[in-house]
């Protein structure tokens, strides 16, 4: 990685000197157990499950244990509070977490494809302009979301898709994060050898591409993949300001509106509570799923070797 | 547009045809096909609109005669006039010092929390340490949105624990959502969501640490402490200045959180945050000008930032080289 990116920082984190994870353990020093230390780490634990637990328990209570028992005082209204949700407005919230489920699943796998394709392109080939591309996208996440989306909406609005699903889905597809990742991932996955063997057999580059490079890269296009997932699934200011028919609602929006609504309806506060967890369980079962294949590390960039 | 990863394959059969020299061709001219969907959604969502924002910014509306009916209003050339607005424009300037006021607590309390953490992760004598990880990484999972409103439930008095905690001993409970608390209130939402990731960017850096150099540390007979503090966190600083370059720029742009607390409590305006400032001026009060001039001092704010933070990093960097 030889570029004069603003980001190369991370590449002192790079695989060259990362010292296997398994042999990370007793070789150094004599294993003991420190006491202080484990009670600072589980207290951050805790202080992170904090909320979890209580929206855990807070979407157990009635509308009228809410604000009267105490805090993590399990209610008895878990059910009733399932299924006033269900029923608020012909069963809303379902469609919401179905709109952010296509958002990020759909918004995800295409960003992750051009993130792959561009990726690649910077890493293995060498062409004239390449740097000055890299670093136009890397200032790209320099950008404030809410300066893009407030000129994007008008114009999206010129072309009438504003309040239409394509106005949340488009505007994320390209993340520059994303590219950066694949690039690192196709710089150290992708033998430049391997490639150029295949060129020398008379591959076409597109075939190279897809039957040679793309599976190298798959491990890394996961994380990339997940991580415009989360981002695009925790999205709120964008949906928030193209968005105004609530059928198109993803869950974070949706439950804002319905926050809001509350102050004036504080009978709606369960459902906030009973939304925001199962809006949290998906994610949370996700990521418990996947981290077995998912590598934390790579999130900075970070590649095995 | 539809179909971003078709461009390049278009291409293809035309290629394999030919012999050495159309493969030569073909090479030097897919890159730019495989990067025609980045190219194509950069110019669309990121160059176009930045343009019109600049666009936007220099432009005023005018009202024609009386101003009635389609004609009564018309756009034109403003100058500098709407930036000369924002720069003198006391809300934007109190937001502004809100946010910094804000900044100072989420970045030290965020990354003092994420490296020490991290630190706890990478010291084998530290139980728990996956569980922890996990754990302190889970929050990263919870929408923004749904962050705020989760503790904002929990800032509410008849809600809090806290109350009851201190009306136990017999203290008053302070108003977690007015006032000075407001912002201690405000940057634990955004320290309980970002310390994890954070946490995560630093132990990969520390993991990266050659087992040599704890093994020369050991036999010179460091303390674990002495090691953390002399070796580990001078070697993670690359990891520490691009947790901290990314928490600044974050901390700029805060807008979901007090956006989502605000029905919960009078005491947040909705033009708290610059970036709460732009949305309303562009959405509420209409005056997309005033908002384009303001979104684009932000911006120049959030660039000059960062790359006289980057000059300042690298300029280190290479004086620590050329000391070497």
């Amino acid at each position: 990685m030889s570029t004069a990116s603003p980001l190369n920082t991370v590449d002192a984190a790079s695989p060259a000197n990362a010292r296997p994870a398994s042999e990370g353990g007793g070789a150094r020093r004599p294993r003991r157990f420190a006491p202080l230390p484990t009670a600072a780490l589980l207290l951050g634990a805790l202080y992170c499950l904090l909320p979890v637990a209580w929206v855990a328990i807070a979407a157990t209570k009635a509308g009228d244990e809410l604000f009267s028992t105490f805090t993590f005082a399990p209610g008895s209204g878990l059910w009733e509070n399932v299924s006033d949700l269900h029923g608020y407005r012909d069963g809303i919230y379902w469609r919401w977490m179905v709109n952010s489920a296509l958002y990020a699943g759909l918004g995800a796998l295409l960003s992750c494809a051009v993130s792959a394709l561009g990726g690649y392109a910077l890493a293995l080939y060498r062409f004239p302009g390449r740097e000055t591309i890299f670093n136009v996208l890397l200032a790209g996440v320099l950008m404030p979301p809410v300066i893009l989306a407030v000129p994007q909406y008008l114009l999206l609005a010129e072309v009438d898709l504003t309040d239409s699903r394509l106005a949340v889905l488009l505007p994320v597809l390209l993340s520059p994060y994303g590219i950066y990742l694949a690039r690192i991932y196709a710089a150290a996955a992708v033998p430049a050898d391997v490639v150029e063997a295949a060129r020398m057999d008379g591959s076409g580059e597109w075939r190279i591409f897809r039957s040679i490079a793309l599976p190298m890269m798959l491990p890394g296009l996961v994380t990339v993949f997940l991580f415009q997932f989360v981002a695009i699934w925790n999205n709120f200011l964008l949906p928030y300001i193209m968005l105004s028919d609530d059928e198109k609602f993803p869950l974070t929006l949706g439950l804002f509106t319905l926050l809001n609504q509350g102050s004036t309806t504080p009978a709606l506060y369960t459902l906030v509570i009973t939304g925001a967890l199962l809006a949290v369980l998906p994610l949370i079962a996700l990521f418990l799923l996947v981290q077995r294949f998912w590598s934390l590390d790579l999130l900075s960039g970070a590649v095995k070797s | 547009m539809s179909a971003p990863g078709r461009a390049p394959g278009a291409e293809a059969p035309a290629r394999r045809r030919g012999g050495a020299s159309a493969r030569a061709t073909s090479a030097r001219l897919a890159p730019y096909g495989f990067l025609a969907p980045t190219a194509a959604l950069f110019a669309l969502f990121f160059a176009l609109p930045i343009g019109y924002a600049l666009y936007l910014s220099v432009r005023k509306v005018q009202i024609v005669g009386l101003g009635l009916g389609p004609d009564g209003r018309e756009e034109v050339w403003a100058g500098l006039a709407n930036y000369r607005r924002a720069l003198t424009d006391s809300e934007l300037l109190a937001g502004a010092l809100r946010v910094l006021g804000y900044g100072a607590i989420v970045v030290p309390v965020m990354l003092g929390l994420a490296l020490f953490f991290a630190l706890l992760l990478d010291d084998e004598r530290v139980r728990g340490r996956r569980f922890g990880r996990l754990t302190i990484f889970l929050p990263y999972a919870v929408p923004g949105v749904i962050a705020a409103l989760l503790w904002g439930f929990l800032y509410l008095p008849s809600v809090s624990p806290l109350t009851d905690a201190l009306e136990a001993v017999g203290l008053p409970a302070p108003d977690l959502l007015d006032g000075a608390p407001l912002f201690g209130a405000l940057a634990n939402i955004a320290i309980w969501g970002g310390t994890g990731f954070n946490m995560i960017v630093i132990y990969t850096a520390l993991r990266a640490i050659p087992a040599e150099v704890h093994e020369a540390a050991r036999l010179d007979g460091c303390t674990p402490l002495q090691t953390a503090l002399r070796i580990k966190i001078p070697m993670v600083l690359p990891s520490l200045v691009l947790t901290f370059f990314f928490s600044i720029i974050a901390t700029l742009q805060v807008f979901n959180e007090p956006t989502t607390l605000r029905p919960l409590t009078n005491s947040l305006s909705t033009t708290w945050s610059p970036l709460m400032k732009v949305y309303e001026d562009a959405f509420t009060g209409g005056d997309i000008h005033a908002a384009a001039a303001t979104a684009v001092v932000i911006a120049l704010v959030t660039l000059v930032l960062s790359f006289g933070f980057l000059r300042l990093a690298t300029a280190r960097d290479r004086r620590e080289e050329n000391a070497r």
